[in-house]
């Protein structure tokens, strides 16, 4: 069966998407309410973010639209040292999906939630014209468990950390994208293990920040400019698979600037990076995790390239286009 | 057999006579950033950059064309992403396309004749843009264009060849002492036709690859050549180049395409220097033929000295200042395989 306008309508179609496909997979007490708004209980000071979601193609090697909607905002409140708690979801859907293909996003998004241990407890559907595609926009709250963690709080003397292998999202939904057969997976995931860990075991995290777009020269240009310092990076320790470097060798894309769905950074003090690193390590997602860099006086970042030399990492600029040749 | 250390020793430490190393692959200039190779080598040695991107090359009489189409009805311009950016004389792709043109983006030439097949009410014009490597693909593209009898889909050409624009260059006197050849082409057209040019004008021209070491291996060589005052073609890329080069990919580019005297942005027209569809298929050329190149180039920009290896991008007045990549007044700044795009994104560190 497939989504037409009077889905959207507000009536008999749109209650049976709710409750066929929304309360059944994203079953709980507070969304079941079916209240204009949820009624939450949390703590005094909370982290609140939202994100919007425009995948194409919409199911993919090591995830979905669905993964990446709560996977996203779930990481964006975690690196801000807040455990996630509520989210909501609004759908926008386009008239000519199918049923089980929403249905099929939904059952990813409970999966997600559940592991990152959030509740999904509000949300919103319209349908529109148009030629069979899906957005997803997700907002979420978190309980502050460590104040202070923030992209302008790296020190001098920091070490940074960063939590596994460079550039599996992009490559993986360029491969889609290209007809390239390849095992490359997205490394879409919820990083609760990483963040709690680090938490609990008292590691003093500065600055913490998920590698998403525009990638970790981006991330890295921007906690520098905040912080106002330098940061210096290693070539030789940042972990790339094979086949992802082998992708980008191709095709002339870099690594430092495609974009993950499961990788953070953290700065910390150097004094605690043995134990920070063993600790990313044991955790789920965490076990290709390095040391990649440290913070430095001055400002912008460098990266010491294999063979000794030495290289200023800028932003991304504009999309990262595959060349002619 | 010299030690990996011992040549970057020796790189370090060269204090002999003034040396200028033209690299003319985009690849070779963004691997000389990545591995950071200014800082291992004496700041006598200066590399810099050729004609090596096909964009930047590009006249904007053909970026004029492409929009033109793009706007047409019922017409949809297929391009590498890398075209989308570059400026005609008013127009870029992406402009036209926010302006509700029909733009879309490919990764292979191939699969514009899929899109041939599958709406035959839309005529495609293909942006056939590139060097020898490029050329063998739009030739395969040709042969599945008349195999499926397809007749909505042409292609507007801008190939260069690559081998004519180093003669110029060695017969302009524009004190290049060497060349570091491009290894993609060089793959397709073999490394013997350097012999002569070497022998000609008396430079070492050297193919190598893209790791680091392949860079710092062919630096190496030329400065022996040039201590020596011996000059002659060596190939360190022997793993994929060969004497004669892709002689298949030779054979089906000659099935197609002829040689013409084309127009080089910022540098004029080169004799039989880019390709064209042959005669007896121009039903499938949309138009290829210029008339008038005239360039309007922005006041203060000097994308032409760069691409001639006249002065580094930093040299440039605009670089930096006023030129960037998201508002890049030249071409060499547009595209990711552009001189100045390049050390824009890559500023090295001088120690």
């Amino acid at each position: 069966m497939k989504i037409d306008m009077a889905y959207g309508s507000g009536g008999r179609q749109t209650s049976d998407l709710i409750h066929e496909v929304f309360l059944k997979n994203f079953d709980n007490k507070i969304l079941c309410k079916m209240e204009d708004a949820a009624v939450l209980q949390v703590n005094p000071k909370i982290a609140y973010t939202t994100d919007s979601f425009v995948v194409t193609p919409m199911f993919f090697k090591g995830g979905d639209i669905g993964k990446v909607a709560v996977c996203g905002t779930v990481n964006d409140l975690l690196v801000m040292g807040a455990m996630p708690k509520y989210l909501t979801a609004g759908f926008i859907i386009e008239e000519g999906v199918e049923i089980d293909t929403i249905d099929r996003i939904a059952k990813s998004m409970s999966l997600a939630a559940k592991e990152a241990k959030v509740r999904i407890v509000a949300g919103d559907t319209k349908v529109i014209e148009g030629k069979g595609g899906v957005y997803i926009n997700t907002s979420g709250i978190g309980e502050i468990r460590r104040a202070g963690v923030s992209i302008s709080n790296c020190r001098l003397g920091d070490v940074i950390l960063l939590s596994g292998n460079l550039g599996e999202h992009h490559a993986s939904i360029m491969s889609h994208r290209m007809g390239i057969e390849n095992s490359i997976q997205s490394d879409c995931a919820p990083l609760r293990s990483i963040v709690k860990n680090l938490m609990e075991n008292n590691i003093k995290i500065h600055c913490m920040r998920d590698v998403t777009r525009g990638g970790l020269a981006t991330v890295l240009s921007e906690a520098a400019a905040s912080s106002s310092c330098a940061i210096e990076i290693y070539e030789k320790s940042l972990p790339i698979s094979d086949q992802v470097r082998g992708f980008c060798d191709i095709l002339g894309l870099d690594p430092l600037y495609m974009a993950n769905e499961g990788k953070l950074i953290a700065a910390v003090p150097k004094d605690q990076a043995g134990k920070a690193l063993a600790l990313m390590r044991r955790s789920k997602y965490g076990e290709n995790a390095q040391v990649i860099g440290k913070i430095k006086e001055g400002s912008g970042v460098t990266m010491i390239t294999s063979l000794n030399g030495s290289r200023i990492i800028d932003i991304l600029y504009g999309e990262g286009l595959p060349r002619i040749c | 057999m010299k030690t990996l250390e011992l040549v970057k020793d020796e790189l370090k430490n060269y204090n002999g006579r003034k040396i200028k190393i033209m690299e003319v692959c985009g690849t070779h200039t963004s691997s000389i950033f990545k591995n950071g190779i200014r800082s291992l080598i004496s700041p006598q040695i200066q590399l810099i950059s050729g004609p090596g991107c096909p964009v930047c090359v590009t006249p904007p009489a053909y970026i004029d064309k492409l929009v033109e189409y793009a706007v047409r009805e019922k017409t949809c311009v297929l391009t590498f992403g890398d075209m989308m950016k570059v400026k005609g004389s008013r127009y870029s792709l992406t402009q036209a396309k926010a302006e509700g043109g029909n733009v879309k983006i490919l990764y292979s030439p191939l699969s514009a004749v899929k899109m041939a097949l599958e709406d035959k009410n839309t005529e495609f014009i293909f942006a056939a843009v590139g060097f020898e490597t490029t050329t063998p693909i739009y030739a395969l593209m040709m042969e599945e264009i008349l195999k499926n009898g397809i007749k909505n889909l042409k292609l507007l050409t801008s190939i260069k060849i690559i081998l004519p624009a180093l003669s110029y260059l060695c017969e302009t006197k524009e004190n290049i002492d060497a060349f570091l050849c491009p290894g993609h082409v060089s793959v397709v057209t073999g490394c013997s036709v350097y012999k002569g040019m070497a022998e000609k004008y008396h430079k070492p021209f050297v193919v190598a690859g893209f790791e680091g070491e392949h860079i710092l291996a062919a630096v190496d060589e030329i400065i022996h050549q040039i201590k020596k005052n011996r000059y002659y073609m060596k190939n360190l890329y022997t793993s994929s180049v060969t004497e004669e080069g892709n002689r298949k990919a030779a054979a089906i580019t000659d099935k197609f395409f002829e040689g013409i005297d084309e127009y080089w942005r910022g540098i004029g027209i080169i004799r039989n220097s880019g390709l064209k569809l042959k005669d007896v298929y121009q039903e499938y050329d949309a138009g290829s033929r210029i008339l008038d190149y005239t360039e309007n180039v922005p006041k203060g920009c000097k994308c032409k000295e760069v691409i001639l290896g006249r002065i580094n991008p930093g040299d440039c007045p605009l670089f930096k200042t006023v030129c960037t990549p998201l508002n890049a007044v030249g071409p060499c700044m547009v595209s990711a395989e552009g001189a100045c795009g390049i050390w824009y994104k890559n500023r090295e560190v001088r120690p």
